[in-house]
């Protein structure tokens, strides 16, 4: 079982190797959304420092949802996906592997780039390490339950639409505890508490999504 | 082994097909005739489990297939329209991959004779997307080779778009399974002579109940 994870895992980091220029046009999206805004509301550094960890946040959660669509239309397309359905292993394993193949070449760089955009709206040094813990932490919730999305639109003509539709609500919570870490790191206070709970729903997505995800894929076959 | 009974597909509000049963012993290859759209494609999956049937039942060992589940997938192989091909990949990996997923992981040696004996031995190392149709139906089928130990293989159309050699060379790998004692189930639109060893045969067209 573990053989299968790392087989699918090392093909679809070989497949985003190939095609890099897919893992780099998120990322470039990233950039420039989080760039726009300092642009459109002025270099006024305490305003900056206010929306920032907002600004970073939502850039990285659009950014993270446009790669959703390639999770699994690919393998839909080709018939690989069949073969996945009529796989000896477990589907819920088979999909554990593809999002986290697609967690490390899709959320991996921006969680790495992450604390340079920060550095454009003034936070401090301590703030920046923490947007990235805090992405690191929160992320791979957005691509488990994004995963779920991407499952029940495959297929669907104008998919990618209410994919965002879908996906975007849930990714709420995530969200609102991400940007408050790193506020609270800004103010002085304690980011833990919300660390723990973003991981928290990390953890959870881990162990409810797969299953939702074979469900559906199973259903976008019938 | 394979033991069908009553299966029944619709699609919207049309009927595909009603009423098929059959059983397939070891040894049992069976030929899936109709014409265009008379459910082919769809009767073979659903006796792979990709689906539920509108009725009917499908069982394997006496075990109905939506309960065995990655049990009785481990038995079969199925090759649909679909090479089930990755474009970037070589056809080397792409057989790695889909040996992995069927439970059967194999080794570099025996994925490149594999791929050798379907004529591929020049181009194992290209990415599938710089081969042409008839190679990728190859590498994709170069999967068989490897899987002479699962008892059931279903094949959608195996022989669209194969070359003389390549269809004889098909031909003469799944007479051998069945001598083994596989068994196989496909369709195909082209006359081969392989019809000559058929066993058994499911006309969609010429079911009681058929029709629009």
């Amino acid at each position: 079982m573990l053989s299968v994870m790392r087989s699918v895992i090392r093909r679809d980091l070989t497949l985003a190797w190939r095609r890099r220029s897919d893992v780099l046009t998120t990322l470039l999206f990233f950039v420039i959304v989080a760039s726009l805004f300092p642009l459109g509301v002025g270099a006024e550094p305490q305003l900056l420092r206010a929306i920032g960890p907002g600004v970073v946040w939502v850039a990285a959660l659009l950014a993270s949802m446009l790669a959703l669509s390639r999770l699994f239309a690919a393998d839909y397309a080709d018939g690989t996906l069949e073969q996945m359905l009529l796989a000896a292993t477990p589907l819920s394993v088979i999909v554990i592997a593809k999002v986290v193949a697609h967690w490390i070449a899709a959320n991996l760089p921006l969680v790495l780039i992450a604390p340079l955009l920060g550095l454009q709206f003034g936070l401090p040094a301590d703030a920046l390490a923490v947007l990235a813990l805090a992405l690191a932490l929160g992320t791979p919730s957005l691509s488990l339950i994004g995963a779920i999305g991407a499952a029940l639109t495959l297929g669907l003509r104008g998919g990618g639409v209410l994919l965002a539709l879908l996906v975007l609500p849930l990714y709420a919570p995530v969200l609102i505890l991400g940007s408050l870490a790193v506020e609270a790191t800004a103010a002085g206070l304690s980011a833990q508490p919300y660390l723990l709970l973003l991981a928290a729903l990390s953890l959870a997505a881990l162990s409810l999504a797969p299953w939702a995800v074979s469900a559906s894929l199973r259903i976008s076959y019938e | 082994m394979l033991e069908v009974s009553g299966l029944a597909c619709t699609r919207g509000d049309r009927t595909l097909f009603r009423g098929v049963s059959f059983k397939l012993e070891a040894g049992g290859l069976l030929h899936v005739a109709g014409a265009n759209g008379s459910g082919k494609t769809s009767l073979l999956r659903l006796l792979c489990g990709l689906g539920t049937p509108d009725a009917g039942e499908v069982r394997w060992r006496g075990g109905p297939i939506r309960v065995l589940r990655e049990a009785y997938w481990r038995e079969v192989v199925y090759m649909g329209h679909a090479n089930a091909l990755k474009d970037d990949l070589s056809a080397t990996e792409n057989l790695h991959v889909a040996c992995m997923l069927a439970g059967r992981p194999t080794t570099a040696g025996a994925a490149r004779a594999a791929l050798a004996a379907f004529g591929l031995a020049a181009c194992e190392h290209l990415p599938v997307r710089s081969l042409s149709q008839g190679q990728k139906r190859r590498s994709a089928l170069a999967r068989l080779s490897l899987s002479a130990n699962a008892p059931l293989w279903v094949l959608d159309e195996p022989f669209s778009a194969l070359d003389v050699d390549a269809v004889s060379h098909l031909e003469k790998l799944i007479l051998a399974y069945i001598a083994g004692g596989g068994s196989v189930i496909f369709t195909t639109h082209q006359d081969a002579t392989i019809a000559a060893s058929v066993t058994q045969r499911v006309d969609l067209d010429a079911l009681p109940e058929a029709g629009c």
